[in-house]
């Protein structure tokens, strides 16, 4: 078994976490990885807290169960962090990153000062500012791809654009401030 | 050349529909197969099929369209799971009675009650009696590659009977993974042009279906249907050696992994069969001779080649993701069990149910049973014949 990388994403229902998750495993599925992409379904509520997870590994990838010691976590919704133990079995040679307007050294006291690398990204406000509402799982995918830097940036970003191409096909008005949150977002993580 | 492509087991099987192009899909709508008609349908409104798609009302009434379709000499396709494959009960006999070679996706999902739209194999498991031929899958690409072969399994002249191409609601259905996928003149010229031997639309050659039957011949005619169910053994065997031609992957009646020099091994159907074998490498780098058997055709059943396979071994677990309420074991455990019984005498077997209705089941969670086996194997006894993994009591 080659070394593989895993990743958790919590949001709540109507948010794109699993959304999120696909695009991601497109992304790396384009550099030529095995991937893997599929949410933990439970009732589909609006709201409600939901995981989704991602497995990246050069060979092809057998396990077929959810992820208990991720790579790395993307919290989609601050709120979580006061209902869901989001570190759980996070690896410290590792990060998480969390969709809020406060500094990575705040958000480590949410975290159960978490020994690994801990971001932050205001997505609500990029989301509001470049798509007119509030869609944040496009801009934490941005922050988690520049955090692990799985993928080339220029190269992410050319994948990404493709994908909204074909997601979007009916709603071409949305393609380019997807990517411009998505660039932005990538700019803009603060990193600790 | 193949073509790399990322689906999730559902896209992967509709895209094989798509490729194979039945005369007619009937189906009803039901969490997980929900989407193998749904996307299906979109290749009909988009022109890229041929077939006739039948939008019903039930499942029960999808399974009776199949019917009269294939009846009347269609290649017919549908999918469901759970209730849906439920309600169908009496009709998945009359199809297999009647031998029509419906190729039909069951997404493996827990039955009611208390409902629960997750995974486990209590539907098909239910079904194994009905006279359709059942083949279970590990992945995307498994199950991709059996459907087309079905068709070909299903048509064959020495079967005649519809096939069952199981797997996993959600680990697999809803999960987007890794596949190749074959060339679509490559699946058309494999599958080939479906010429029936006999149809109720063949009016040169009229014949009757469905007919009653009185004790004169209904024994006799149960005892053809057994023997056409026991020629999709080796029907299978020629299939796959020819799909191996076209595809580069080539299947088994099941699958051995590391199994040749095992001490201990699992018996496991579907997706959980792929995080065991990341559980027998753990294993293996520890010096632990753990193996697998990963079922794949479950009807027929290829009792003398497990027996023989698992002939060599200690001690063997065999899972099962059913409950069967039997008060005597699983499903695949009672029939492995009995293929062993006088074949392969003095090895250890144990039944462990797992997952039902979609507990998850990681590595760690099989390496216990592997812990089990290795105290078994050591001690040449057994404690429990019967356990629950990771249940909480």
């Amino acid at each position: 078994m080659g070394k593989m990388i895993e990743i958790r994403w919590h949001g709540r229902g109507g948010q794109g976490a699993k959304t999120a998750s696909l695009l991601l495993a497109e992304a790396l599925f384009n550099t030529g990885k095995y991937i893997q992409g599929f949410p933990e379904y439970g009732p589909e509520r609006s709201g409600a807290p939901l995981t989704a997870y991602n497995r990246i590994s050069d060979e092809p990838i057998r396990v077929h169960s959810n992820i208990y010691e991720p790579d790395y976590v993307v919290v989609v919704d601050e709120t979580l962090l006061a209902s869901v133990d989001v570190t759980a079995g996070l690896k410290e040679t590792g990060g998480i990153v969390v969709n809020t307007p406060k500094s990575p050294e705040e958000i480590r006291h949410y975290l159960k000062d978490y020994k690994g690398k801990v971001g932050t990204v205001d997505a609500k406000k990029i989301s509001e500012e470049e798509l007119g509402r509030y869609f944040p799982n496009v801009p934490m995918l941005g922050a988690i791809m520049a955090m692990t830097g799985l993928v080339e940036k220029e190269q992410f970003i050319k994948s990404m654009e493709e994908s909204f191409h074909h997601k979007f096909a009916t709603k071409p008005e949305v393609i380019d401030g997807n990517v411009r949150a998505l660039k932005r977002a990538m700019e803009e993580v603060r990193i600790s | 050349m193949a073509i790399r492509e990322r689906l999730s087991g559902n896209e992967a099987v509709a895209f094989a529909m798509r490729q194979i192009d039945p005369d007619v899909v009937a189906a009803f709508p039901i969490t997980p197969s929900t989407e193998v008609p749904q996307y299906f349908s979109q290749f009909v409104a988009n022109g890229q099929v041929h077939t006739e798609f039948v939008a019903v009302e039930s499942e029960h009434s999808a399974m009776s369209a199949c019917i009269g379709a294939e009846a009347a000499g269609a290649r017919t396709m549908t999918a469901t799971s759970s209730q849906g494959l439920a309600l169908m009960w009496e009709m998945l006999y009359i199809a297999a009675s009647m031998r029509l070679p419906i190729v039909m996706t069951a997404v493996n999902r827990a039955l009611s009650a208390p409902i629960n739209i997750h995974n486990d194999h209590s539907d098909a498991m239910g079904a194994r009696d009905s006279g359709w031929i059942q083949i279970y899958n590990e992945t995307n690409q498994e199950a991709y590659d059996s459907l087309i072969m079905a068709i070909r399994v299903a048509e064959h002249a020495d079967v005649q009977l519809p096939v069952m191409v199981c797997y996993d609601g959600f680990i697999t259905s809803h999960s987007v993974e890794n596949i190749m996928l074959l060339e679509d003149e490559l699946v058309k010229n494999f599958v080939g042009e479906y010429k029936p031997k006999y149809s109720l639309l063949d009016k040169e050659h009229p014949v009757s279906m469905g007919m009653f039957d009185l004790p004169a011949f209904y024994f006799e005619h149960k005892r053809q249907q057994a023997e056409a169910i026991k020629n999709a053994k080796q029907v299978l065997i020629d299939v796959q050696n020819e799909f191996a031609k076209i595809s580069g992957r080539q299947y088994g009646l099941f699958e051995e992994y590391k199994l040749d020099d095992a001490d201990i091994a699992i018996v496991i159907a579907n997706s959980t069969a792929g995080t065991a074998k990341d559980t027998v490498d753990m294993l293996r780098e520890q010096g632990i001779k753990a193996g697998l058997l990963k079922i794949r055709l479950f009807r027929p059943f290829p009792a003398d080649e497990i027996a023989k396979a698992l002939s060599h071994v200690k001690a063997v677990a065999v899972m099962d993701k059913a409950e069967g309420f039997s008060a005597a074991g699983g499903p695949i455990f009672v029939d492995v069990r009995s293929a062993m019984y006088g074949k392969a005498d003095g090895v250890k077997v144990i039944n462990y149910i797992y997952g039902l209705g979609g507990r998850d089941v990681g590595v760690y969670d099989i390496k216990q049973v592997y812990d089990h086996l290795q105290k078994i194997a050591d001690s040449g006894q057994v404690d429990n014949l019967y356990n629950y993994l990771g249940i909480r009591e």
